[in-house]
């Protein structure tokens, strides 16, 4: 990502935020509520398009992709959402196959058997012919997690994904992710404000804030920082940014 | 803008707000119909929803299309009976019950029905998706939401319009018919022949393309203001009493557009 402008209306909410990202590492994105993250996450996928500057991945500009070029794209991302933007009217199991029936060749039985494989990998069970709204929060997160990572995505991106979880569905959700990266070598975003699970998870962490990159940096390095933005965000200290602007 | 804050020119400033709003609904508009357009090449994605959407939006649409062209039906028999007096033949109430409900009525209060009841529920239905992020999830799926979403309905609306209209106009002459003979003491061969009398084929080819153009507008519209729904419950709220305001007006325009350009 490269110089990233986005507005709604009069209210800019990117103003210049750039990124790099490499291939099989898992790089972590903090900042306060309301700081663009979500916003700068979709750009990766196409869901919204800068109003300047660039976003590619594997080299290609994804602003320039039409609609073939972009299903292309999002064949190799998975992208797990803030709130899991499950399918309301369709059974747990019909969600997690939605992206597989896209897959050309793969008949009903291997998807139903990948179907079973990715909720058990997320530790959900005997949960396929529920409905989202007969489930609890983490559950239907988790369920949001299993479909984005059905099709064997190159890419994942998380949107808070641990947030509202219970600590051992955190450590599950952490083993999860460090289990994509290190056996399939997935390449991971993460949005996330569990600064615990960041430092377990991470390669790298970037701290956005008003719209801009304010620190990119390995794990030690963000834990070490005397940025006292960084500093109050990570230990949760509100004093530590007065008399900053 | 900050500038044009003075009373006097706020009314100046609605004005231009209004313009651009609907400026930018034309484009957003014309932007979906030539992505629905496009997506019909996505036969796999839409071809599967297309039976479930004609069932809900025409088969699942009859009970209150009959209720309402039953009474149509009944009213008009009555009135018809009422008005004409004196020296005018009775076996006209059949001329005006099947003229009516078929060049008018039948399409036009069956289209109103329609699109309170499908043309809410769609845009009810896409709303929530949208605001849930559900359109976002079937883009990050690699599924095109125009094919997935807007054009089954959108077909569906197309098919199943005229099927509905077509019986509730055959309801509504049965119950006027039913009413003449049980109320207004007035034979059947009477009815049947003030039916026949002005009866012409192409008043219900004009009813059919009437009613092709009443499915296209609801299913059309709901899809535009659930697409474009922003906001939570209430934007949902506000995109359904859109999608039902407009395309009620478009169908009364249309059908006095079809009136001036075909009788």
């Amino acid at each position: 990502m490269l110089d990233v402008h986005k507005a709604f209306g009069n209210k800019e909410i990117l103003k210049g935020f750039s990124l790099t990202v490499e291939d099989g590492e898992t790089l972590s994105v903090i900042g306060y509520s309301g700081s663009g993250k979500s916003v700068m996450l979709k750009h990766i996928i196409g869901l919204m398009q800068s109003d300047r500057g660039s976003v590619h991945v594997d080299g290609k500009d994804v602003a320039a992709l039409n609609r073939s070029g972009l299903t292309e794209l999002r064949r190799n991302v998975g992208y797990v959402f803030q709130f899991a933007a499950l399918f309301d009217s369709m059974t747990i199991g019909e969600n997690v196959a939605m992206g597989l029936r896209r897959i050309p060749d793969m008949d009903e039985e291997e998807i139903e058997a990948r179907v079973r494989e990715c909720l058990s990998l997320v530790d959900l069970h005997d949960v396929h012919e529920r409905y989202p709204s007969e489930m609890s929060g983490g559950m239907v997160k988790r369920a949001g997690l299993a479909r984005a990572i059905a099709t064997g995505p190159k890419y994942l991106l998380y949107d808070e994904p641990t947030t509202g979880l219970d600590p051992v569905t955190v450590k599950v959700i952490d083993r999860l992710n460090i289990r994509m990266k290190e056996e399939l070598g997935v390449t991971g975003i993460v949005i996330t404000h569990d600064m615990d699970s960041a430092y377990r998870i991470s390669d790298r962490i970037a701290m956005l804030y008003e719209g801009k990159m304010r620190a990119v940096g390995t794990v030690e390095e963000i834990r070490n920082s005397e940025d006292p933005l960084v500093r109050a965000f990570i230990e949760g200290r509100p004093e530590l940014m007065e008399g900053m602007s | 803008m900050p500038g044009l804050t003075h009373p006097a020119l706020a009314p100046i400033e609605s004005v231009g707000r209004a313009t651009l709003a609907l400026v930018r609904a034309i484009g957003q508009g014309g932007y979906l119909a030539a992505g629905a357009v496009r997506a019909l090449r996505s036969t796999d994605i839409w071809a599967p929803h297309i039976l479930t959407q004609m069932y809900q939006i025409g088969v699942a649409s009859l009970p209150i299309a009959l209720f309402v062209s039953m009474f149509t039906g009944i009213v008009l028999a009555l009135q018809a009976s009422y008005t004409l007096t004196g020296g005018v033949p009775e076996y006209f109430v059949g001329t005006l019950v099947g003229k009516t409900m078929i060049l008018e009525l039948g399409p036009v209060l069956t289209g109103l029905a329609l699109a309170g009841r499908v043309g809410a529920s769609i845009a009810a239905e896409l709303g929530t998706m949208r605001v849930t992020e559900q359109i976002d999830a079937l883009e990050t799926l690699a599924y095109d939401p125009l094919a997935y979403l807007v054009v089954p309905r959108v077909a569906a609306g197309l098919l199943m319009f005229p099927v509905v209209i077509a019986l509730a106009i055959t309801i509504g002459v049965v119950a006027g018919w039913v009413t003449s003979i049980s109320l207004l003491d007035m034979g059947s061969p009477q009815f049947v022949k003030g039916l026949k009398m002005f009866f012409d084929g192409f008043d219900v080819t004009f009813a059919m393309i009437k009613s092709v153009s009443f499915g296209l507008v609801v299913t059309g519209v709901g899809s535009f203001f659930g697409f474009h729904t922003v906001g939570g419950a209430e934007g949902v709220g506000r995109a359904t009493t859109r999608a039902v305001v407009v395309s009620t007006m478009l169908i009364l325009v249309l059908d006095a557009f079809w009136a001036a350009a075909l009788l």
